[in-house]
């Protein structure tokens, strides 16, 4: 192993640690306020969550559309740009998936609906996407306020459309696709059975993989990430910074747009008002306890997936919503965390002259 | 439509954001990005919902909602400036943070999970039509009081110069990060004001009741290009487009969601520059210097 690479394994390993020691701690608190023993919550927490078919099935079910939104997040950050959308991105994803599999004959076979409803998800994501990067590099419009105020336009219009124009009698979705469902894992695995684990996370490991070698292996990736780090220089070095930008968070937005397929085509084959849920906002998490490596966003999301199904789990004992109050804390010492442990280790190496 | 009642009602709806965009204003001149308004003010309403309903007295639920909003300001301030942690990232963790604490603890005190008991606000008669009620009159005191701190006041410049040029600040003997701490702390406590009155006018807590309130207010500081009075009358602008949709409400002229989308449109807008362009503090966001 070399030292530089041990470097950056103990920068990346540290501050998860941390925040897990630190949020371990706070879980003590918050269930021995409730009256129970923290013991015997945490492995419930585990047994229900990779202790048995199902419940391992949900959480590979949760921790695939946050791989998603966790990848499109640190695709942005390695361009230096900060990604606060993905929650509508995911959403009009979603929509656009589910639009097509309306569109389209029943009599189309899956291997080619499959595909036409991913480009549309991607294509959906990667519009809401484009419009921050385009006012970013038009009119310096800064890209956090931008597409927080994005989220809240795409998803109060998605919400007209369903409610107006779109919805089943009596609920907020669309009626159930024609073509494109994704198979379920349980038809492969009968322990699945009743889990939402569907074929989806394939493509999900496939982008996370397609991410590192865009990142690490291509030019443009190189590029990317010349940007990230240092505009100015990369600017210097003849890279057209703005078209980078421009690229980097319209790709983000078409990656959380992809991720709507999970729920969509491999869940409940329809869209339905809300079906993010907070996974968009969630994927900020992942990509920053995973480093912005895309290995460490499919850890990172597992982690994550785990704490809200384990939610579930414990809830008999101790309120689901502890586990929020946890994914607060992990965020926030993580993010706590991060410059310190860089600044720790930078200081530890320097060589004792004076 | 009638005029005052019109009037009256908007200034309700803008009570809320007038505390939290006064609080987004110092905290984002002292150069801290403001994100978590929106966990102040849930915060500060169920902590005033919690004084309020074991004292039975609505003055100990605004302090306590106050102290609930200082609480969360101080998370935000000890991790942003001790720690230097991004601020972005901070700021979206307080939200979910908030939601989940006050989930977990209105379980834990009223074994509910969608809202507390009925709680005593403030006395109104029907005929002052809410002008009976202090909270109101000290959200509409706000402004012109933030005005004079930040242009008037020893303490409201250096907040401007740690906000524009931290290290001139510093060279002159402030102690930026002390300035920054009291920005932020003061604007948890604005904020978590707004979460009260929301609190008390509604006599009870319901689970996400600040319901996006604080992004509307981040949405106003902007569009009133980080300067007390305007982000005033963008937050009146803002309650006004919500009264006119309330009150239209049946007539189906325009949608409501569109009417939603209202200041967050603006907002991009102004960020655009189209009509003069938002410019913010300089040192907005540096965790370095």
């Amino acid at each position: 192993m070399t030292s530089r690479f041990r470097e950056q394994v103990e920068e990346a390993l540290f501050p998860p640690l941390v925040a897990l020691l630190v949020a371990l701690i706070c879980g003590d608190l918050l269930i021995l306020s409730y009256g129970q023993s923290p013991a015997s919550v945490y492995r419930l927490l585990l047994e229900g969550t990779w202790g048995n078919a199902y419940g391992f099935g949900q959480v590979l079910y949760k921790a695939t559309t946050l791989t998603f939104t966790g990848l499109a997040v640190s695709l942005g950050i390695r361009a230096g740009l900060f990604n606060v959308g993905a929650e509508s991105q995911l959403a009009a994803g979603g929509f656009l998936a589910a639009l097509v599999g309306l569109g389209l004959s029943p009599s189309i076979p899956g291997v080619i609906g499959v595909p036409l409803c991913m480009i549309a998800a991607a294509f959906g994501g990667g519009v809401v996407g484009a419009i921050p990067a385009f006012l970013r590099v038009k009119f310096g419009a800064h890209e956090v306020i931008v597409t927080i105020m994005l989220n809240f336009i795409v998803l109060a219009f998605l919400n007209w459309i369903i409610a107006n124009h779109l919805h089943v009698p009596e609920t907020l979705h669309t009626p159930e696709i024609h073509t494109g469902a994704i198979p379920r894992l349980s038809q492969f695995i009968p322990g699945f059975h009743g889990s939402a684990a569907n074929l989806t996370i394939v493509i999900a490991l496939l982008a996370a993989f397609g991410v590192w070698f865009f990142l690490f292996r291509t030019r443009r990736g190189y590029e990317l990430r010349a940007v990230g780090l240092q505009p100015d220089a990369a600017e210097y070095g003849g890279i057209h910074v703005g078209g980078v930008w421009f690229r980097a968070l319209t790709l983000s937005g078409a990656i959380a747009g992809l991720g709507g397929i999970n729920y969509v085509l491999g869940y409940k084959h329809y869209y339905e008002d809300g079906f993010a849920g907070g996974s968009g906002f969630l994927g900020i998490a992942v990509a920053l306890v995973g480093r912005n490596h895309p290995l460490g966003v499919v850890l990172a999301a597992l982690f994550f997936a785990t704490l809200s199904q384990g939610g579930l789990a414990i809830h008999a004992f101790v309120p689901k919503q502890m586990v929020e109050v946890l994914q607060g804390v992990v965020i926030i010492a993580v993010a706590m965390s991060v410059p310190e442990v860089r600044r720790a280790l930078r200081s530890a190496r320097r060589p004792a002259t004076v | 439509m009638n005029p005052i009642s019109f009037a009256t009602q908007m200034i309700r709806i803008a009570i809320p954001y007038l505390f939290a965009a006064s609080g987004g204003v110092i905290a984002e001149r002292s150069g801290i990005i403001s994100l978590a308004l929106e966990g102040f003010m849930l915060t500060g309403a169920f902590s005033a919902t919690l004084g309020a309903y074991y004292s039975g007295n609505p003055w100990i639920g605004v302090l306590a909602g106050i102290a609930g909003g200082l609480v969360f300001g101080m998370i935000h301030a000890i991790a942003t400036i001790r720690y230097r942690a991004d601020q972005v990232v901070v700021g979206i963790a307080i939200n979910l943070l908030a939601v989940g604490v006050t989930r977990f603890f209105l379980k834990l005190a009223f074994a509910s999970s969608s809202n507390s008991p009925r709680i005593s606000g403030f006395p109104a008669r029907l005929s002052a039509h809410g002008f009976d009620n202090p909270l109101l009159w000290m959200g509409l005191l706000v402004t012109p009081a933030l005005a004079f701190v930040l242009y008037r006041t020893r303490f409201g410049l250096r907040v401007r110069a740690v906000g524009e040029h931290p290290d001139a600040a510093e060279s002159v003997g402030i102690h930026v990060a002390r300035v920054q701490y009291v920005a932020v702390a003061l604007s948890g406590m604005l904020a978590g004001l707004g979460g009260v009155y929301l609190a008390l006018d509604q006599h009870q807590f319901t689970d996400q009741m600040t319901a996006g309130r604080g992004f509307i207010a981040v949405a106003a500081v902007i569009f009133g290009r980080w300067d007390p009075v305007r982000a005033a009358l963008a937050c009146l602008l803002f309650a006004a487009a919500e009264t006119l949709q309330i009150q239209l409400q049946g007539n189906h002229v325009i949608p409501s969601q569109f009417v939603e989308m209202i200041p967050y449109l603006l907002t991009i807008i102004a960020l655009a520059g189209v009509v003069g362009r938002a410019i913010p503090p300089a040192a907005l966001g540096k965790t370095e210097h």
